[in-house]
């Protein structure tokens, strides 16, 4: 059992020309082992913000608040740190690796969040059935990570690393956007099937409600302006499909 | 003290002087635009001198294959007309011809590996003459270690049909320098894959030129290099298309790290107006891991048609990308790792190009090696 807690979380980014702009406004929010949290904000509200400086992009200061897994302290570790200690984040833009294959990639990835090199007896297959799984084909493991992959065929591969990587808590970013709706439910069933494991807290982040008809969040987060306005179950995202975010960002302004 | 008055620069790269007598070519006084990037102090004795005395490399190898012969002559007829200084000057001290020959259709298996072995002294000139026949099929690789300073010359006559993969390997000794020019003529149908590798040495300059004598040649010139604190690698080319339908390909990438570290790449094609249906591209790819490395890039095209295929040309020098890092880290692996799959990656599609697999892969990990040395 796990969680993941966030308090009070100030975070900035940093502008070319030095100066800080700040973003998140003061984010309170505990994620627990098999618990699924949907964020759910209009464009520009500082969702991937939250998900990006949780994961640690140098991009992004932390100028106040706390991050805690299971009591460590995530703000002190570096990237690969904060992986290894149990956190993931599926990226919204996954990034081009020219030369290195998928395949390669994921076997480092793995031995190094597991401390040790997969059995190589049993890694083979395990990298074929989760890609079955994905409907990816095998082919994809000698592809490099990222090169020329489709929008679904990136996020495929995200929730592929996901399932493999076992985290205590992902984070996903955006991960329904520019996916048709085969796709949508070719990854939500992956997110499902981490979900059912019981082991894995899950903070889904989207701009509009499609994928939780795919994914049943056990709570909604309404993020508007770098902060979390209002919390609800379920049927808040239902109200927000309704409704839209105009409600919450007319109050702000 | 004399002034010597400005010689302008030959308007094309066609009208440049070429000849084989040393004293032809005005002395360097680096403002050339040849020798521009070039420290010619390192260049040593090569700068100034009007012959050479030392010691050329050793020439080894083992058991060569059935058509495939090496040895030591006297005269080949020249398919080079040097046209820099260190050139001509090669040609005129080499004391022979180390002699390359690949029988007409011989198609030999395994890689031929041919291994000059520098053993100090004064500095010295070298001449190298491969002559791949007719429909032939072969791997040559050239591997240049120990220590030296040369100028020397690889002439490469490529048959008609004939498909060359010719990989240079320039792995001296840190003191080691060496000025050379490598010529490719590719005769008609033929194909040369040249793998151009630099890891070791103060300093390597080599210039590539290719002809070609029939139509359907093909040539691709790939090369990489990895320069540390000191050291300064330089690669020119110039593809000279002068008969029609015939493609080139250059592409060269490189990285640097440590104070000091230089790169030159200048990439010179000249289409002529005769060469129609010409097809080429040429690219250089820098990445600079530390700060204090300079990679100097200069694509140059000279086109006199426009009934071509193609020409293109493009250049980048960068640092690492963070946005690659953050994202392997985000999966747990460590910076240092991250940035050894990076740099791996980088220069992948390169080694990739060298069909031998054991040089690929010492290849591979003498890169990572370099990348341990600074933590880079």
């Amino acid at each position: 059992m796990s969680t993941l807690e966030i308090r009070d979380l100030q975070v900035s980014v940093k502008l070319p020309e030095g100066d800080l702009k700040p973003i998140l406004a003061g984010v309170d929010l505990t994620v627990k082992s098999g618990e699924t949290h949907a964020i759910m904000g209009p464009n520009g509200s500082g969702k991937s913000t939250l998900a990006y400086s949780i994961a640690g992009h140098p991009k992004y200061e932390i100028t106040g608040g706390t991050v805690t897994l299971d009591g460590d302290n995530v703000l002190d570790m570096t990237v690969d740190e904060r992986a290894r200690a149990g956190l993931f984040l599926a990226m919204q833009y996954p990034v081009e690796v020219p030369g290195v294959s998928v395949a390669n990639f994921l076997r480092t990835a793995k031995t190094a969040i597991d401390g040790e090199a997969p059995k190589l007896r049993t890694w083979a297959g395990d990298l074929r059935k989760a890609m079955e799984k994905l409907q990816m084909d095998p082919a994809f493991a000698q592809r490099n990570v990222n090169e020329g992959f489709s929008g679904g065929e990136k996020k495929r591969h995200e929730i592929m690393q996901l399932e493999l990587l076992k985290p205590k808590m992902a984070i996903l970013d955006e991960t329904d956007s520019g996916l048709d709706i085969d796709a949508l439910r070719v990854v939500s069933e992956g997110v499902n099937r981490v979900r059912e494991t019981g082991d894995t807290g899950l903070l889904l982040i989207t701009h509009y409600t499609r994928i939780l008809r795919y994914i049943k969040p056990d709570f909604v987060h309404v993020f508007v302006a770098g902060k979390i306005v209002q919390e609800g179950g379920p049927e808040l995202a239902e109200q927000l499909e309704a409704e839209g975010y105009e409600r919450y960002v007319g109050a702000r302004v | 003290m004399t002034t010597e008055a400005t010689i302008a620069p030959p308007s094309t790269k066609s009208q440049v002087l070429r000849s084989f007598d040393v004293a032809e070519f005005p002395a360097l006084n680096g403002l050339e635009e040849e020798w521009r990037f070039t420290p010619l102090k390192r260049l040593r004795e090569l700068v100034r001198a009007t012959a050479l005395t030392g010691t050329a490399p050793q020439v080894e190898h083992g058991d060569l294959p059935a058509g495939v012969s090496v040895r030591s002559v006297e005269k080949v007829d020249p398919v080079l007309t040097p046209f820099d200084r260190v050139s001509a000057l090669a040609f005129g001290s080499a004391a022979g011809v180390t002699l390359i020959e690949v029988a007409p259709e011989a198609e030999p298996e395994q890689a031929v590996v041919i291994r000059l072995v520098g053993k100090g002294g004064e500095a010295a000139a070298g001449r190298t003459f491969v002559k791949v026949g007719a429909f032939a099929k072969v791997t040559l690789v050239l591997e240049q270690t120990g220590t030296t300073t040369l100028a020397d010359n690889i002439e490469v006559v490529v048959g008609d049909s004939a498909q060359l993969t010719f990989v240079t390997v320039a792995d001296w000794d840190a003191d080691a320098v060496q000025a050379q020019h490598v010529k490719l003529r590719i005769g008609k149908d033929a194909r040369a894959v040249h793998v151009q590798v630099a890891l070791g040495g103060d300093l390597v300059r080599q210039f590539t030129s290719v002809e070609y004598t029939g139509r359907g040649g093909d040539a691709e010139l790939w090369g990489l290099y990895f320069a540390d604190a000191g050291q300064h690698f330089e690669h020119r080319q110039l593809v000279d298309h002068s008969v029609p339908d015939c493609r080139s390909y250059v592409g060269y990438r490189g990285a640097l790290q440590g104070v000091s570290a230089q790169t030159v790449w200048v990439g010179d094609v000249l289409i002529r107006a005769a060469a129609t249906g010409t097809d080429t591209y040429e690219i250089n790819r820098n990445l600079i891991l530390t700060d204090g490395a300079v990679a100097h890039s200069v694509p140059n095209l000279e086109i006199e048609t426009g009934e071509i295929v193609g020409a293109g040309h493009a250049s980048a020098t960068g640092r690492f990308d963070e946005e690659q890092l953050f994202y392997l880290m985000a999966r747990g692996i460590p910076e240092g790792e991250a940035r050894k799959l990076v740099v791996r990656g980088f220069f992948a599609e390169l080694l990739n190009k060298i069909p031998v697999e054991e040089l690929r892969e010492r290849l591979g990990d003498a890169i990572e090696a370099r990348l341990a040395e600074t933590g880079a």
